[in-house]
């Protein structure tokens, strides 16, 4: 290493005009008090004390009353950004579905949970606004991380996450949501917090 | 040995009180426990157990079927018919030193003389204190023949706690029972007509309470379960209506310490400034005064944290038997110097 240093931020100058000190360890150290260690009789009069401090505590919690919310029948609202399960979106005007299978959902998702199966529109039968749409379109809620990486992908906005969160169900092959299910509105709603809740 | 003492009842009154008095165990357990989650519950923040029938009433019902419902599971370690027989034990010594808690005074019932008490023994508070060594063979035996080395340790901490608490528990007694000159329970609280021994025994009821604790082993001495380092301790092994039996004698106990402290310190079934009611209601102020002490015991337990196995033991040693054994002088010097 050459004494002279190579930038100028290394200088002794240079380290003094940002008036910087030297660390001192012992500058930092805080002085504990400590109360002398309780002899025998002092010891259980303290442990008594504190016992009977804890019973206090305890007993105040009482009158505060529970602060459990009664699961299935008091549900706690979902922020508006919650990702619960996907929905897919018709437009409201014309009726025909958004989702025109192009199959990004499925290739961004990393779960690998979404599958689409695309088919042409024809005049007869015109389900979509664009070209294709999607014949199969299911998600595999058994799988689904819930990372909202679909959403993001998709160039139509045709799927987004919902706020439906109680997703259980008896058997692995119900939670293999179709389009059908994907289309239609929740058959309960969950609730939303509003602005500022 | 078990002597009646002061009035004689035919033998079918006995047998009448037994079941009584073992019925009124059972239907009490189950409101104890209740009552233990509910207000645990309460503490915690928590509503308690409310799903089963109007406020979770029927809980300890659905608890109990669940257990008598489940398989008779066995470890293949197991040692023969000892593991069957522990849990028994368990029970049938907290049935036993229910027995002795007055719940009145000897009351006039169709001409027929009959104390509230299973019975009335002259050794009353070592009746106790026997078969309170008797249960520990449950949690002893019961560890054991598990062949499990959970259940084992669990088991080998109950016999170190009951021999460092039951010395100090017997001590705490001792003032009392000089001071009430009688070791039979009824006369205890005889004695007590003037004032509860709560007042002049102060550190004796203190002693008393704090080593039940452990003699129960609930929070903050139940070291023998230890949840958090020995899944179950003693009962680790045990499952259905063994487990049962077990937590049913845990909550059996409970009550006898609580009889016993009321029937001792609190004066039984006297109610204070001179009021004396007629005699039924007395086994309604001992069953209240007993409430009073249970729900310490569950206040207790939602508040302090288990205590380190080397804590139990200079508390017990260094703390509790001094305290006892003072109290004993302090209570001997006095009784001499007042006679």
């Amino acid at each position: 290493m050459p004494d002279t240093p190579d930038t100028p931020e290394q200088t002794p100058a240079y380290t003094a005009s940002l008036n910087v000190t030297a660390w001192n360890p012992g500058e930092d150290v805080i002085e504990v008090q400590r109360t002398p260690a309780p002899g025998a009789a002092r010891g259980t009069w303290r442990a008594f004390r504190e016992t009977a401090r804890g019973l206090k505590t305890t007993f105040g919690r009482i009158a505060e009353g529970p602060s459990t919310i009664q699961y299935p029948e008091e549900k706690v609202p979902v922020y508006p950004r919650f990702r619960g399960r996907h929905k897919l979106h018709k437009f409201e005007d014309t009726g025909l579905e958004k989702c025109v299978g192009c199959s990004l959902c499925a290739a961004a998702c990393p779960a690998d949970c979404i599958r689409v199966v695309a088919a042409e529109n024809t005049p007869e039968n015109r389900v979509s606004a664009g070209e294709r749409y999607a014949a199969v379109y299911e998600i595999n809620l058994s799988r689904c991380i819930f990372c909202g990486y679909c959403e993001v992908a998709c160039p139509f906005d045709a799927i987004t996450m919902g706020h439906d969160y109680e997703l259980s169900d008896y058997s692995r092959s119900d939670l293999i949501f179709t389009k059908e299910m994907l289309l239609a509105e929740p058959l309960e709603r969950t609730p939303l917090r509003r602005e500022g809740e | 040995m078990l002597a009646v003492v002061g009035y004689y009842e035919p033998w079918w009154i006995q047998i009448v009180k037994a079941i009584v008095i073992f019925a009124v165990a059972l239907q009490l357990v189950p409101v104890v426990l209740m009552a233990e989650r509910k207000i645990m519950g309460r503490m915690q923040g928590r509503y308690g157990p409310n799903r089963v029938g109007p406020y979770g009433a029927l809980q300890p019902l659905a608890d109990i079927l669940k257990l008598l419902t489940k398989e008779q599971f066995r470890p293949t370690t197991s040692v023969g018919f000892l593991f069957a027989a522990a849990p028994l034990i368990s029970i049938l010594t907290a049935v036993a030193a229910f027995a002795i808690i007055p719940f009145g005074d000897a009351q006039d019932i169709f001409g027929t003389k009959v104390g509230l008490y299973g019975v009335d023994v002259s050794i009353g508070p070592l009746y106790v204190f026997a078969f309170g060594a008797i249960a520990f063979y449950g949690i002893m035996l019961g560890g054991w023949s598990s062949g499990s080395k959970y259940s084992f340790l669990g088991a080998m901490r109950g016999a170190a706690q009951l021999i460092s608490y039951e010395v100090s528990q017997g001590l705490a007694l001792v003032g009392v029972i000089m001071t009430a000159q009688t070791l039979s329970l009824t006369g205890i609280v005889h004695a007590q007509g003037g004032m509860w021994y709560v007042v002049p025994q102060f550190f004796g009821f203190l002693v008393f309470l704090v080593a039940g604790f452990a003699e129960t082993n609930r929070a903050p001495f139940d070291l023998t379960e230890a949840d958090a380092e020995l899944v179950g301790g003693y009962n680790t092994e045990f499952g259905g209506g063994r487990f049962a039996s077990y937590y049913f004698a845990e909550y059996l106990n409970v009550l006898v310490i609580s009889g016993i402290v009321t029937t001792i310190f609190l004066g039984g079934w006297m109610l204070p400034f001179g009021i004396h009611p007629p005699g039924w209601v007395d086994p309604f102020v001992v069953l209240f005064k007993m409430s009073l002490i249970t729900f310490l015991f569950i206040w207790v337990r939602a508040t302090l944290p288990r205590l380190r196995y080397d804590q139990l033991m200079s508390f017990g040693w260094k703390v509790l038997l001094p305290l006892a054994t003072l109290n004993t002088l302090v209570t001997a010097i006095v009784v001499v110097a007042a006679n």
